[in-house]
């Protein structure tokens, strides 16, 4: 490791969740709970269509019928549903160019490292900026037209494409899927829409950031990512909230399809307030991503470092229905303190020589738990099919815990499904050596455990690998002596 | 009777009891047929049809009068063996004593349909020896439900080879639970070849450092067969090994289960925990399911896992057929020595053998 | 011995092997040399019958047979023999057993009497020793755990045991030390006589200082595009294969 990121790691060990602040804005709001009023009042506010709001109402009746999942090993007080906001965005109307966008909210965005002027903006990422419940600027839309790529909030794409919406919304994940994903499809409010056309390579990253800024509301935003025949698309998501005493709910969906050849790479580096360190406060982090390998030797790949969030529910999967088609989770999951993270991914082959690689990496310290589950599933037509599964956990200090639940189900006799698990800690040689080299203790752990996250870390766009670092550095921050 | 459990349960996923609850048992007949008895030379004890026959049993010093029966909390079986409980081992080896080894025949005979329950008790005093085999084997439709309860004191070994050969329309579920003390080892082997349904559960506790559990097991399913093997270890004290080697064959339509769950507790540093859980799946419409479990509370341990399930290896298969090795006998040695490896565990030589004369002929109906 | 008529193969789509041919009398050995990707390791296992490698044109004539059509038992106990570049492992196959029902499964194709356990402990005692090896060597596991240089040495007391008359070294030399080297080098040359050839597949010089060879050949771009005495071995190490496709 450079001296520079050594220099980085100490700096940043001593920091506490640098993302806590809050913008003081003013803010339009719906009453609390949740009604069949108020997912027609979401609707009316987006000027949706009707078949829309007929979508919505469908999702809302299902939820009723629906208890929350109790599999997960994560424990909360119950969530009062009728205590939240359900939609909160900045008064002021939607901006038609970022020189309307509110000042505040670009000082916002750049206190979070996220500067919305594209001449400042980071090279070759274009970036969706939600807000609470709406997308507040979308950049370099101009150069992306170009392409023929469209990357807009998911509200507008409603507006302008609606039939690549209502043709792809819903069919990875089906509304009634889950608790929380009936919940996301009656109240979805945002998100970012992507759609790739034939053939064309997305010139740029795209990405899209989350801030969660108003109190008592849960954020439920919808993401869509369409990659046609040959496409390819890289998009990154990152996410802050501030620092707030009670537990704020994000129960999120994402949905991706990948056609013939298509290729779709999503790295998220999720960061909510993970609460404090008597496990007050933080997000519950609900979410539901889920990709559908259509097409023929298309590939999806999921990269995601998980630090914060009070607790995690995530499960990135990959639907694999194209012969020859690809699916990779690739996932760092840090717990400190009371953070609760239930997360891995469903891996299910359906097409013949279909492939897929899991490694998971698993770090606890403090009172916190972390769970990897997985599924490995091979049905009886995907003939050649192959897994390979690494799943490592590490825990440092001995009131956390780490916890693994693979499931694997073969029925094809010509597949092959290879699986390895490992839990260890951080070695005293390993931490003495680094210390007898003039490390502190907390550098060393640091060290030692970028390294163990390195097979992962190097899946992410390299803005985010450097970014990815230092949050784990200050994750553990606390952890050991 | 209580209810079996359904596959809602997650301990039950994978293993769909309707074939059993299907059918209704009646209570076991009388046995007329003389079993025919393996020829070891070991003290036996032989029940026929779930009753202890004193003519073909010998005596064994060690042997109590039969036990009421503790219960074992939530496990479904267990509540329904304990109420329609009709008999079983009870064995006690006094403290430092090698008591050698001693076997167990379960046979079943019977026209309709019945069920027993036995319940098998075995304690080891300090320091004690004593290895167990058991034989379950029989004819026709019948359910064998048993359970064993199994204590070892401190500093003692008690190992524990199952031969499960029972009738292909048989059913067969077990739910063993051990208690190991501090230095105790309980060394545990199932081979799983007979029924079409059958479950081995064993939930083993390491409660004194050193305490050492090992759980292995070998299937060789074929035909429309269902085997499970679940076990939990629990490491409850420091400086814990345990060590399980599970291989699966499945031909024909065969379903092979492997549950295997490792608690470690916050007090169980230095747990040493290795699990491998192998399939070979010969045909193609043979399945495996796997699910090996970590829930680990302590921060200096050592724990793994591996899986594989797939097909014989065909670069293996051309390597032999370079050396002029026919295509058919590659296949066969490489199966064989597939099996081989699972008997690794199997320490006991007499044990050893009886179980490789039955791989034997095992292999010789493929 | 070993005729090679204008042999294409190809893995797929892609053809890797593009006309080689090649002769290699009875007695003789010879060097095959050639730069990365020519498609060496592809001509060894298309010459052993490996699946997956489609024979698009040409023959290969092993004592006037077509061998190509033959299965690669077949081939076997025709009398080929095929040092592995990367030898499998067999876990629970004993190296003893693994041998013996190798050289019975041969021997009775070849309508001679099998060996019983006792005869052929001898021989292979014999050739362990011969071979430098420790005896334990016929007690492990085929391969496993093995060093590189005791797979490699394993392959080579097979082939004494075997005693193929072809042995095609799939780049038996990487990755060696020197011993290791001397050892392969001496399993081949006590084979060495009237009734018995080599076909040596190598990237370096280094093995051909040990089995000097009749005849050195280069492979490039999926054909033979040189051939020459011992001395062309030299030749390359000192020039590098550069320029040789254009050839």
């Amino acid at each position: 490791m450079s001296m520079t990121t050594e220099a980085t790691i100490n700096e940043l060990a001593t920091q506490k969740y640098k993302y806590g602040f809050t913008t003081d804005i003013e803010m339009e709001e719906f009453p609390k709970g949740l009604s069949a009023d108020i997912v027609r009042l979401i609707s009316a506010k987006k000027g949706e269509p009707e078949w829309l709001l007929e979508w919505r109402l469908k999702a809302y009746e299902a939820w009723l019928k629906m208890e929350e999942p109790e599999w997960a090993r994560i424990h909360h007080p119950p969530i009062d549903y009728d205590d939240l906001y359900y939609y909160a965005a900045p008064a002021k109307a939607q901006p038609k160019s970022l020189d309307e966008v509110d000042p505040e909210l670009l000082k916002t965005y750049e206190k979070l490292g996220i500067p919305l002027h594209e001449r400042a903006a980071l090279a070759g990422v274009a970036v969706d900026a939600v807000f609470d419940s709406v997308s507040v600027a979308t950049t370099f839309r101009d150069t992306l037209a170009k392409a023929g790529v469209i990357f807009s909030p998911i509200s507008e794409a409603v507006r302008e494409h609606p039939e690549l919406v209502q043709k792809y919304l819903g069919s990875v994940v089906p509304v009634g899927d889950n608790y929380f994903t009936a919940l996301n499809s009656a109240v979805f409010s945002d998100g970012s829409f992507v759609f790739i056309p034939k053939g064309v390579r997305c010139p740029m990253e795209l990405s899209t950031y989350f801030r969660i800024n108003a109190r008592n509301t849960g954020q439920f935003e919808r993401t869509l990512i369409i990659a046609e025949e040959g496409a390819s698309v890289s998009y990154l998501e990152g996410c802050t909230a501030p620092m707030r005493d009670e537990n704020q709910l994000h129960a999120a969906v994402v949905e991706l399809v990948a056609l013939d050849e298509a290729m779709i790479k999503y790295s998220t580096v999720q960061n909510w307030y993970p609460g404090d360190a008597d496990g007050k406060g933080g997000i519950y982090n609900f979410v539901t991503k889920r990709g559908a390998c259509r097409g023929k030797n298309s590939k999806i790949s999921w990269t995601q470092v998980e630090t914060g969030s009070a607790i995690t529910w995530k499960y990135p999967s990959c639907i694999l229905q194209g012969d020859g088609s690809v699916g990779e989770f690739y996932s760092v999951a840090v717990t400190n303190h009371f953070q609760q993270a239930d997360t891995g991914t469903k891996m299910i082959h359906i097409g013949k020589n279909t492939s897929s690689t899991i490694i998971s990496k698993g770090i606890s310290a403090g009172r916190s738990n972390n769970t990897y589950r997985g599924l490995v599933k091979i049905m009886p037509g995907a003939s050649g099919a192959r897994n390979f599964t690494q799943c490592d956990s590490l825990l440092i200090g001995d009131q956390c815990g780490a916890h693994t639940v693979p499931y694997i189900e073969n029925r094809n006799a010509s597949a092959k499904v290879e699986h390895e698990a490992t839990t260890s800690k951080i070695a005293e040689d390993q931490l003495f050596y680094c210390r007898s080299r003039g490390l502190s203790e907390e550098d060393a752990v640091g060290l030692i455990v970028n390294g163990f996250c390195k097979d992962v870390l190097k899946e992410l766009p390299m803005e985010f690998a450097v970014e990815a670092q230092k949050l784990l550095a200050v994750s553990l921050e606390g952890s050991v002596g | 009777m209580n209810a079996l459990p359904t596959r809602k349960l997650e301990a039950w996923r994978y293993t769909d009891l309707r074939p059993l609850s299907a059918l209704s048992f009646g209570a076991p007949p009388v046995a007329v047929a003389v079993p025919d008895l393996p020829e070891l030379p070991f003290p036996r004890f032989v029940f026929l049809n779930g009753t202890l026959n004193p003519t073909l049993s010998t005596g064994f010093a060690y042997a109590k009068p039969f036990a009421a029966p503790p219960t074992f909390g939530s496990q479904p079986m267990a509540a329904i063996n304990a109420e329609h409980v009709g008999g079983g081992i009870n064995i006690e080896i006094p403290v430092g004593q090698d008591a050698g080894e001693a076997l167990l025949v379960s046979q079943a005979d019977g026209v309709t349909p019945f069920a027993y329950h036995p319940r098998h008790r075995v304690t080891l005093g300090q320091g004690a020896k004593f290895t167990l085999i058991e034989i379950d084997e029989g004819a026709g439709t019948y359910w064998q439900n048993a359970v064993f309860e199994i204590e070892v004191a401190e500093g003692a070994v008690f190992q524990h080879f199952r031969l499960q050969r029972e009738s292909m329309e048989a059913f067969n579920t077990i739910f063993i639970h051990a208690d190991i003390a501090a230095g105790a080892s309980y060394e545990h082997f199932t081979l799983t070849l007979g029924a079409k349904l059958s479950r081995t559960e064993i939930e083993a506790n390491l409660l004194g450092q050193n305490a050492l559990a090992h759980l292995n097991a070998a299937q060789l399913l074929g035909g429309t067969q269902h085997g499970d093997f679940t076990t939990i270890i629990r490491h409850k004290a420091p400086n814990c090994p345990s060590r399980q080697t599970v291989k699966s064959v499945l031909a024909g339509r065969a379903r092979g289960v492997f549950q295997g769950k490792i608690e470690v507790d916050q007090i169980a540093q230095k747990t040493d925990g290795y699990q491998m859980s192998q399939a070979l799946l010969l045909s193609p419409d043979a399945e495996m399911d796997i699910k090996p479990e970590l829930q680990i509370f302590a921060d200096d341990v050592k724990c793994s896992h591996g899986a594989t399930i797939g097909a014989l290896d065909e670069e293996q298969v051309f390597y032999l057929r370079s050396r002029g090795i026919p295509e058919a006998d590659a296949r066969q040695i490489l199966i064989r020595a597939f099996l081989e490896e699972a008997l690794e565990p199997v320490t006991h030589d007499a044990s050893k053998a009886l179980f490789e004369e039955v791989l034997e002929s095992w292999w010789g109906r493929q | 011995m070993l005729e090679i008529k204008n042999l294409h193969a190809r893995i797929g789509d892609a053809e890797i092997l593009k006309g080689v041919t090649l002769t290699i009398p009875n007695g003789e050995i010879h060097a095959i040399m050639g730069p990365n990707g020519a498609g060496k390791s592809t001509l060894s296992y298309v010459l052993s019958g490996r699946e997956g490698y489609e024979v698009t044109e040409g023959e290969a004539l092993f004592n006037g047979e077509n061998i190509l059509e033959m299965e690669p038992e077949d081939r076997a106990a025709a009398g080929l023999f095929l040092a592995f570049q990367y030898p499998v492992e067999l876990p629970g196959v004993g190296n003893a057993n693994f041998l013996r029902t190798s050289l019975n499964a041969i021997r009775r194709k070849r309508g001679e009497d099998e060996l019983d356990a006792v005869a052929f402990l001898k021989l292979a005692r014999a050739a362990v020793k011969q071979l430098a090896m420790k005896e334990d060597f016929l007690k492990r596991n085929v391969n496993v755990g093995f060093s590189g240089g005791e797979k490699k040495r394993n392959e080579m007391l097979q082939m004494a045991i075997l005693k193929p008359h072809l042995a095609i070294l799939d780049e038996t030399d990487s990755g060696l030390d020197i011993d290791a080297l001397k050892i392969v080098a001496e399993g081949v040359n006590t084979l060495r006589d009237e009734t018995f050839s080599a076909l040596v597949i190598t990237h370096y010089q280094r093995l051909l200082d040990y089995i000097v060879p009749d005849m050195v050949h280069v492979l490039a771009g999926g054909k033979i595009v040189r051939s020459g005495p011992a001395s062309l071995a030299l030749e390359l190490e000192a020039s590098g294969y550069a320029g040789l496709e254009a050839a």
